[in-house]
């Protein structure tokens, strides 16, 4: 599904990924964990196609075609998904035309008919009851004045809805009560599939017992120093980051 | 290159060829020769039959606009005008005034057809509109066609060029010109008062709700021409009336100046909403050419619980001077400014409203929302007051800015008074940009990001826009696109 190879990434002249491997196969749900400052959330960004960074080295092939030259809406219609860690307010536009814009923009540039506007109201409200989101939040402007639980479940209704095949969920746990973080997950359980595959990026080991990963990869310093089975996030629970701060230094 | 820096990249690349409507029509014109003085006020007046107070009353203004100054408090910097070089009246050739639509030359019909309005009624029940609007077309100096007169006539309301009015309705405008906007108003008023040539008059009578929209369609052709019109609504007791504007200009190296007045009056319980979508050329991208608007647009609650609502969308002139006020003079009446302005390029656009609190109980709302692009100038003045006989007076405000790029600005000059203690006055104002982190979040769900900087922007102005007619906030969407084209899709 996605193969990163040897990337290397500056912001503003400081390198933050240093030749940084990670394979997820299809199907697949691997969880990336780390410190803080170990180059998580830039790895989502550079995945999605955020244009700040600078790319010195290195290449990102969905289903073998690299998505570095595409445009952040070419690599969404191609199929990338990124659960913003802190999703953005769009005032004055009701989230159901938003909604609508992106599924008929992908669609489009995938040269798929239209969704006639009664089937995509049935999506939505089939989605939308499945995460517990009332119908008049849909009404208001995106994101404006939702609470973090509220976004949070928004941009799984967004993945839910536009049906991507790689998504990436960026912290998705930050700022989340337990009850919330229940129905975020069963969200993405839902959505798990043999074709599509997750890249679950987390500080914290707790959202792994509610999304339980096939793979833990922990990245310190800009790179993956080392990979395992969900049983590695346990490790990390119990003794922290200590050991892998020094390991690429 | 991060987005916003290549919007910017974009907008700077904007050609003048966007403007749409900057084509020409040849005609055969009657036009009186350039500059002013009382020969040219007399010229005027006599081209119009007019009575001969209103010949008295041109130059009554022309003397007292002798003694005045161009204001210069407005923050817009443009060239002396000269306005001895301008032709103050050019009409299309035509052996009599036209009695009926075919008499109307067919290179002036194909002009607003090409505008998108056609003028024959048979045309409009025939085409995609599905509501009727009734249209006054103004070219350069003169009304050249009112559609649907007799239809309205039945309903009793008058709608015809404020020339005719004045022949056939002269007690009607003798009462009430000049009433709401004093001939020494302001200098282009007072010059406007010397030397206007048309516009449009409407007259409802008590209780009647007008059957349809109405709407004057102003269009300069001729080159070196000012445009002085003057549109006069009256609203009797317990009426209501819909009126829509519009204005387009051919594209020219040279400004063209653009000094209309309008004047709103509303009796006991009646209600004007008046319209405006403005389109003016706006000048290319260095800011030559466009026409400089200098309006003065006011509206009189005379009457208890009576109501004027003005909506505009200004995306175009090289200058917009401009600020449609409402006086709330009867009991519990109620003035609403709804307004875009979209400035792109060099435009410079100094604009808002006055809402002037004089009878108890009265209320006013204002939505402002600014768009600026390019290197253009965006400033919204305006001014909230209450009299000391305005007990319970009420004011909502809300201002906002959108910046798109970094070489424009937004300003926002409001001014408050208030002679009443019992008044309560709110203003919200914020100035906002559409952030990078907002453009890559649409464009992670797959919009493009043209798609995505206009759905921001259409966000942005939606309560504005809401309050347009129908067909006429389609047209004023398509043309904000149109006028921050290269940022917007």
């Amino acid at each position: 599904m996605l193969e990163i190879r040897n990337l290397h990434v500056s912001i503003e002249d400081k390198k933050i990924l240093n030749g940084l491997n990670l394979t997820v196969h299809d199907g697949e749900v691997a969880a990336i964990m780390g410190p803080n400052g170990s180059g998580k959330s830039t790895l989502s960004y550079v995945i999605a196609g955020k244009e700040d960074y600078e790319i010195h080295d290195g290449e990102i092939l969905l289903d073998g075609e690299n998505v570095l030259e595409m445009e952040p809406d070419a690599r969404a219609a191609a199929g990338i998904f990124l659960a913003f860690q802190y999703p953005l307010e769009i005032p004055g536009v009701a989230t159901m035309t938003f909604l609508k814009a992106a599924m008929q923009a992908q669609r489009k540039a995938r040269g798929e008919d239209e969704l006639s506007t009664a089937e995509f109201m049935k999506r939505v409200r089939d989605q939308a009851g499945h995460l517990g989101i009332p119908q008049d939040m849909l009404k208001r402007g995106l994101n404006v004045g939702f609470s973090g639980g509220e976004k949070k479940r928004m941009e799984i209704l967004q993945m839910a809805l536009l049906e991507p095949k790689f998504c990436i969920l960026d912290e998705t746990d930050s700022g989340l009560d337990i009850d919330a973080l229940k129905i975020v997950s069963e969200g993405v359980n839902r959505l798990r599939g043999k074709d599509r595959s997750f890249l679950v990026i987390t500080h914290y080991q707790r959202l792994l017992n509610y999304i339980v990963p096939d793979t833990v990869h922990v990245m310190a310093h800009g790179q993956v120093v080392k990979s395992g089975g969900k049983e590695l996030a346990l490790e990390l629970e119990a003794n922290g980051y200590a050991d892998y701060k020094t390991l690429a230094a | 290159m991060p987005a916003v820096k290549e919007t910017v990249e974009q907008v700077k690349a904007i050609d003048v060829d966007q403007y749409k409507y900057g084509f020409e029509t040849e005609l055969e014109v009657d036009k009186a020769p350039k500059g002013l003085n009382e020969d040219i006020v007399r010229l005027i007046s006599a081209k119009k039959n007019e009575p001969a107070w209103m010949l008295e009353w041109r130059l009554d203004a022309y003397r007292r606009w002798l003694t005045m100054r161009e204001p210069t408090w407005a923050r817009v910097d443009y060239p002396e005008i000269d306005f001895q070089d301008i032709h103050y009246y050019a009409a299309p050739k035509m052996n009599a005034a036209p009695k009926t639509i075919d008499d109307v030359d067919p290179a002036i019909l194909d002009t607003y057809k090409k505008l998108g309005i056609p003028l024959r009624e048979q045309e409009i029940l025939a085409g995609v509109q599905q509501s009727k609007v009734a249209v006054d077309a103004v070219f350069d100096s003169v009304s050249v066609a009112t559609t649907f007169k007799e239809e309205l006539k039945k309903a009793g309301v008058i709608f015809c060029s404020i020339s005719e009015a004045m022949r056939e309705h002269p007690e009607l405008v003798q009462k009430y010109i000049g009433t709401v906007v004093p001939v020494t108003d302001n200098y282009y008023a007072t010059l406007n008062s010397a030397v206007f040539t048309d516009g449009s008059f409407v007259y409802v009578p008590k209780g009647v709700r007008c059957p349809m929209e109405l709407s004057t369609y102003f269009r300069i052709n001729e080159k070196n021409t000012g445009q002085f019109e003057r549109t006069l609504i009256i609203a009797e007791e317990g009426a209501y009336v819909s009126y829509l504007e519009g204005c387009t200009a051919p594209q020219r190296d040279e400004n063209q100046l653009h000094a209309a007045v309008v004047e709103l009056i509303a009796l006991d319980d009646a209600e004007i909403k008046y319209s405006t979508v403005q389109n003016w050329y706006p000048g290319d991208k260095d800011g030559k050419g466009g026409i400089y608007n200098f309006v003065t647009k006011r509206g009189d609650c005379r009457g208890k619980n009576s109501k004027i609502s003005w909506t505009q969308v200004e995306t175009g002139s090289a200058i917009t001077w401009k600020y449609p006020s409402c006086i709330l003079r009867g009991e519990g009446s109620r003035g609403e400014f709804y307004s875009i302005a979209v400035s792109n390029g060099r435009q410079q656009v100094d604009s808002g409203t006055k809402m002037i609190h004089l009878g108890k109980n009265t209320t006013s709302r204002i939505i402002s929302k600014g768009i600026s692009a390019g290197y253009s100038q965006n400033t919204y003045r305006g001014l909230v007051s209450a009299h000391r006989r305005a007990t319970g007076a009420r004011n909502f405000t809300n201002c906002d800015s959108l910046l798109i790029g970094n070489n424009c600005g937004a300003h926002t000059v409001p001014y408050i008074e208030s002679k009443n203690g019992s008044a309560i006055f709110e203003h919200e104002a914020t100035t906002s940009k559409i952030s990078e982190d907002q453009l890559f979040y649409c464009m992670q769900r797959g919009l493009s990001e043209e798609e995505a900087t206009a759905l921001i922007v259409n966000g942005f102005v939606k309560d504005v826009l809401q309050q347009l007619p129908m067909e006429f906030a389609v047209e004023a969407q398509k043309l904000i696109s149109i006028s921050l084209e290269g940022s917007v899709g």
